[in-house]
C-alpha cells in the first residue's frame, strides 16, 4: 500500500522501483559499512580543516606575541560594538552551518542503517552471561560459548542483508560488529535491532561493547560469511543434528 | 595565611570556616583521590600492555580484579578529583577573593560541604577494604549493578555524600556571587573564572539531584526488592541510563566551564590583554551552555535502543554545542592576539591547553553524530576523546591553577625548572598514551577490556606504547606534585603580585591573604575590570 502511494507520488522514481519489487527482481541493497567509511573521511577532513585553522592561529600568536621585555603590556585593540557582535554572530553561523552539514550527512547514512532491506534474513540473537545464542527462521539455532569458544557462531550467506533482532537474558550487552561499523545494545525486556550487509565471504567477529562483568573482554563470537551453497548445506546439517 | 605564622594547629583546620582553608582541604582531598586513581590507571595500563593476564592472577579472576581498578579509577577521577578540584578547591579559594568578599555567604555550610566530600572519599576508599569490592564502573548500569556480587551500596553512598556536598556548595556560591560582590562591581566586570563557576554551579544545582535519585533507586532495587529497573517486573533498564546521563552529560560542563575559566585568567594575565570578546564568551558561550546542557544526554545512548527520532533530534542539539564552545574557544585564542606573553609554568599548561582543547573538542564531533558513534562509541576512540578533554585538558587546568595561584596561596614560588620538566613529561606522556588508543579505537578496540586476544596482533603494540606513555605521565605527576609540597615548605618567598595581574586577589590582598581577606573594604569603579592593563 505504502509502495503504491509513493509510486503515485513519485511516478518517475517510485514506479519502476515498485514494478521491480513486484516482479521480485533484485533491489539494490546499500552497504552501510562502506557509507560509514566514506562519511568518516568527510568528517576527518572537516575536523582537520577546523583544527588546522585554530592550531595555526594559536601557535603563530603564541610565538609572535611573546613578551620581549619585562613589564610590557598587550596592545589588543578594544572591540567596538559592531565588531564584537560580528565576531560572535559570524562564527556562530559558520559553526551552525558546519553542524547542519554534518547532521545532514550523518542523517543520510543513519537512514541506511535503520531501514532494513525487505529481503533481509532475520536472526534472533540473545546475549547472556556469557554466551551468544542465534536462532534462525527455520528453527535452527546455534550457541557460541564464551569460555570454551565452542559453537559455530553467527553464520550467514554472502550478499544477503542480515537483520538481527536482539535481546538479553540478564544484564546489558552490546552486539558490536567492528568490520561492519555497527553496534546496538541488547537488554532484558526490550528487543533492539541492527542490520548489516555481508558483501564478502570470510570470517570476522562480533564482540560485546557494553560492560557485563567478569568475562566482558572474552564475550565475542565468530561471524562467518559463506556462499549460499555452503550456507544451505550448513542449515541442512544443523537440522539433522538438532 | 596569617595563621601560618602562628604555627600549625590541627583543630584550626578541622573547625575552620575560612573559605581559603576549606579550599586547601578540598585540594588535598582531590589530589589524594587523583594519586590513588592514578595508581589504578597504571595497573590498568600494565594489564592492557599485552593480551592475556599480565598482572592479574589468571583468566578467570582477572576480570574481577581489573574491574575494581577501573571502577575506582573512573569514580575517583570524576567524583573525587575533577569536580572537587575545580568547584571545590579553585572556586572556594578564589571566588570570594575575586569578587572582593570577606568569605562565602554561609561559611559553616561551606565547612559542612568539605567534610561531606571527605566522608565521600573515605567511603570510596572502603572499596579496597570490603571483601565484595564494587565492580560496576563509575556508570553503575543496572541490571549488572543490581545482580553483581560486588558492593553497590558503596558506590551509591559515595555519590550521595559527594552529591550532597556539591548541592550545598552550589547554593552557597551562587548566593555569594549574587549578593556579595564588592560595591560597584557589575556583572560585566566579573572575572571569567567567576562567570564560569556561576554557570557551572547552576548546572550542578539543577542536575545533581537527578543523579542522586537515580542511584537511590538503584539502592532500593538492590537491597529493598523494588523493581524500578527490572523488566521482569514492569521496570525498565533504560530508565537508569536516561537518568544517569541526564546528570552526567551536564556534569562534563561542570568540569569544562571552570577549566576554561582558569585558562582565561592565565591567558589574560600572562598576555596582559583583556579577554577577547568577553560578552560573547560569557553570554553566547557559558550561559548558552547552561541552556542547552540538559538537551543532549541521548548522545550517550545512541546505540541503546532509544527511538530513532530522539537519536536524530539530540544529534542536532549535541552538534549545536559547538556554537557556545566555539565562541569560548575564539575568546580564549583571541586573548593572545597582540598580547605580550610571558611564558612560565602556568602559561606552559595554557599553551598546551590550546592544543588539548582542539583535539578533545574536535574528536567529540564524530561522537556527536549518531551514525559515527554507532561504530566509535564504547571503543578506545571514545576513551581517548574523553581523556583528552577531561583527563588532560581539565586535569591540566587544575595543575595550572595550583601553579598560577601558588604564590598567593603559599606565599612562596615554585621551583620553575622542576615545574617545567614535570610539564613536559606530562604533556609528552599523555600524547604517547592516548594517540595509539584513537587509532585502534577506529579499528574496533572496545573499552573496559583487559584482554583483547580476539583482535589483530598489532593492537598489542599500540597498547604497549600507551602503557609506556602512562609511566612518563606518572613521573611528570610525581615531579609536579612534589614541587608543590617542597616549595610550600621552603620555596623562595613570593612577591605580592609576581605575575603583575590586575585581578583583586592579587592587587588588594596580602600574600597569603589573612582572615577576612581584604585589609580594607574593596570598592571598584565603573571602568575597573580585572583585565584592564592599559
Ligand atoms: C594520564 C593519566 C591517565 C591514564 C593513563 C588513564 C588511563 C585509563 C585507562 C587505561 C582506562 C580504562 C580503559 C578501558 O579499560 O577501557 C581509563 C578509564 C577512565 N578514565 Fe582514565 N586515565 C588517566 C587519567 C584520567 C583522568 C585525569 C580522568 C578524569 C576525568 C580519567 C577518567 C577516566 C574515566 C571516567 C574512565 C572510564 C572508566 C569506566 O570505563 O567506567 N582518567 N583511564
Ligand atoms: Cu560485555
Ligand atoms: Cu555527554
Amino acid at each position: 500500500m505504502k509502495r503504491a502511494v509513493s509510486a503515485l507520488v513519485l511516478t518517475g522514481l517510485g514506479l519502476p522501483a515498485a514494478l521491480a519489487d513486484a516482479a521480485g527482481a533484485k533491489v539494490a541493497v546499500p552497504d552501510p559499512a562502506a557509507s560509514w567509511n566514506h562519511l568518516w573521511h568527510d568528517v576527518l577532513l572537516d575536523l582537520f580543516i577546523i583544527g588546522i585553522i585554530f592550531l595555526a592561529a594559536g601557535l603563530y600568536w603564541v610565538w609572535k606575541y611573546r613578551a620581549t621585555r619585562p613589564g610590557q603590556i598587550g596592545t589588543a585593540p578594544k572591540l567596538d560594538k559592531i565588531s564584537a557582535i560580528g565576531f560572535a554572530v559570524v562564527p556562530a553561523f559558520l559553526f551552525m552551518a558546519d553542524d547542519f552539514y554534518l547532521a545532514a550527512k550523518g542523517w543520510t547514512v543513519w537512514n541506511e542503517y535503520r531501514d532494513v532491506p525487505r529481503n533481509a534474513m532475520e536472526v534472533k540473537v540473545t546475549g547472556s552471561m556469557w554466551s551468544w545464542n542465534f536462532e534462525y527462521d527455520n528453527g535452527v539455532s546455534t550457541t557460541f560459548m564464551v569460555d570454551t569458544k565452542e559453537g559455530d557462531g553467527l553464520v550467514v550467506p554472502v550478499g544477503k542483508p542480515v537483520v538481527l533482532r536482539m535481546t538479553s537474558t540478564d544484564v546489558v550487552h552490546s552486539f558490536f560488529l567492528p568490520d561492519y561499523r555497527v553496534k546496538e545494545d541488547m537488554m532484558p525486556g526490550r528487543v533492539t535491532y541492527l542490520w548489516f550487509n555481508p558483501v564478502k565471504v570470510g570470517e570476522t567477529l562480533a564482540t560485546c561493547a557494553e560492560f557485563c562483568g567478569n568475562r566482558h573482554s572474552f564475550m565475542w563470537t565468530k561471524v562467518k560469511v559463506v556462499s549460499q551453497a555452503d550456507f544451505d548445506t550448513w542449515i541442512a546439517k544443523k537440522k539433522q543434528g538438532a | 595565611m596569617s595563621t601560618a605564622s602562628s604555627g600549625f594547629k590541627l583543630s584550626e583546620w578541622i573547625f575552620t570556616t575560612d573559605h581559603k582553608r576549606i579550599g586547601i582541604l578540598y585540594l588535598i582531598g582531590s589530589i589524594a583521590a587523583f594519586s590513588l586513581a592514578g595508581i589504578m590507571a597504571l595497573l590498568i595500563r600494565i594489564e592492557q600492555a599485552a593480551p592475556g593476564p599480565t598482572i592479574v592472577s589468571d583468566a578467570y579472576t582477572g576480570g574481577d580484579q581489573y574491574n575494581v581498578w577501573l571502577y575506582f579509577h573512573g569514580a575517583a577521577m570524576i567524583l573525587g578529583f575533577l569536580i572537587p578540584g575545580l568547584t571545590g578547591f579553585a572556586a572556594n579559594y578564589l571566588l570570594p577573593l575575586m569578587i572582593g568578599a570577606k568569605d562565602v555567604a554561609f561559611p559553616r555550610i561551606n565547612a559542612l560541604s568539605v567534610w561531606l566530600f571527605w566522608a565521600g572519599i573515605v567511603v570510596a576508599l572502603l572499596t579496597f577494604v570490603v571483601p565484595d569490592k564494587p565492580d560496576i564502573m563509575w556508570t553503575g548500569y543496572p541490571p549488572y549493578s543490581i545482580t553483581t556480587a560486588g558492593n553497590t551500596a558503596l558506590y551509591v553512598f559515595t555519590v550521595h555524600l559527594i552529591g550532597f556536598s556539591s548541592i550545598l556548595a552550589s547554593v552557597n556560591f551562587l548566593v555569594t556571587i549574587i549578593y556579595m560582590r564588592a560595591p560597584g562591581m557589575g556583572w560585566n566586570q566579573l572575572n571569567m573564572f567567576v562567570w564560569s563557576c556561576f554557570t557551572a554551579l547552576i548546572i550542578q544545582l539543577v542536575f545533581v539531584p537527578v543523579l542522586a535519585a537515580a542511584v537511590t533507586l538503584l539502592l532500593f532495587d538492590r537491597y529493598l526488592g523494588t523493581h524500578f529497573f527490572d523488566p521482569a517486573n514492569g521496570g525498565d533498564v533504560l530508565l537508569y541510563q536516561n537518568l544517569f546521563w541526564f546528570y552526567s552529560h551536564p556534569a562534563v560542563y561542570v568540569i569544562f566551564l571552570p577549566a576554561m575559566g582558569i585558562f582565561y585568567e592565565i591567558f589574560a594575565t600572562m598576555a596582559k590583554n583583556p579577554i577577547f570578546n568577553y560578552k560573547a564568551a560569557v553570554y553566547g558561550g557559558m550561559c548558552f551552555i547552561v541552556l542547552i546542557s540538559g538537551e543532549v544526554w541521548v548522545h550517550h545512548l545512541y546505540y541503546s535502543g532509544m527511538p530513532d527520532w530522539l537519536r536524530i533530534g539530540q544529534m542536532v542539539t549535541t552538534l549545536l554545542i559547538s556554537i557556545p564552545v566555539g565562541l569560548m574557544t575564539i575568546s580564549l585564542f583571541g586573548t593572545l592576539y597582540k598580547g605580550s606573553i610571558t611564558f612560565n609554568i602556568p602559561m606552559y599548561y595554557g599553551t598546551a591547553a590550546l592544543y588539548l582543547l582542539l583535539i578533545g573538542g574536535l574528536t567529540g564531533i564524530p561522537l556527536a553524530m549518531t551514525v559515527m558513534s554507532v561504530h566509535l562509541g564504547e571503543t578506545s576512540f571514545t576513551h581517548a576523546h574523553f581523556h583528552f578533554i577531561m583527563g588532560i585538558f581539565a586535569t591540566f587546568s587544575v595543575f595550572a591553577a595550583v601553579d598560577f595561584w601558588f604564590p598567593k596561596i603559599s606565599g612562596r614560588m615554585l621551583n620553575p625548572a622542576q615545574g617545567k620538566l614535570g610539564f613536559w613529561l606530562n604533556f609528552i606522556g599523555v600524547n604517547i598514551t592516548f594517540w595509539p588508543l584513537f587509532i585502534i579505537g577506529v579499528e574496533g578496540m572496545p573499552r573496559r577490556y583487559w584482554d583483547y586476544s580476539q583482535f589483530p596482533s598489532h593492537f598489542a603494540h599500540y597498547h604497549k606504547v600507551a602503557t609506556l606513555g602512562a609511566f612518563i605521565v606518572a613521573i611528570g605527576m610525581v615531579l609536579t606534585i612534589s614541587n608543590w609540597i617542597i616549595s610550600a615548605i621552603k620555596g623562595e618567598k613570593a612577591p605580592d603580585n609576581p605575575w603583575g595581574s590586575n585581578s583583586l586577589e592579587w592587587t588588594h590582598t596580602a600574600t597569603p591573604p589573612g582572615p577576612g581577606n581584604f585589609p580594607k573594604e574593596v570598592t571598584v569603579d565603573a571602568d575597573w575590570t580585572p583585565y584592564n592593563y592599559k
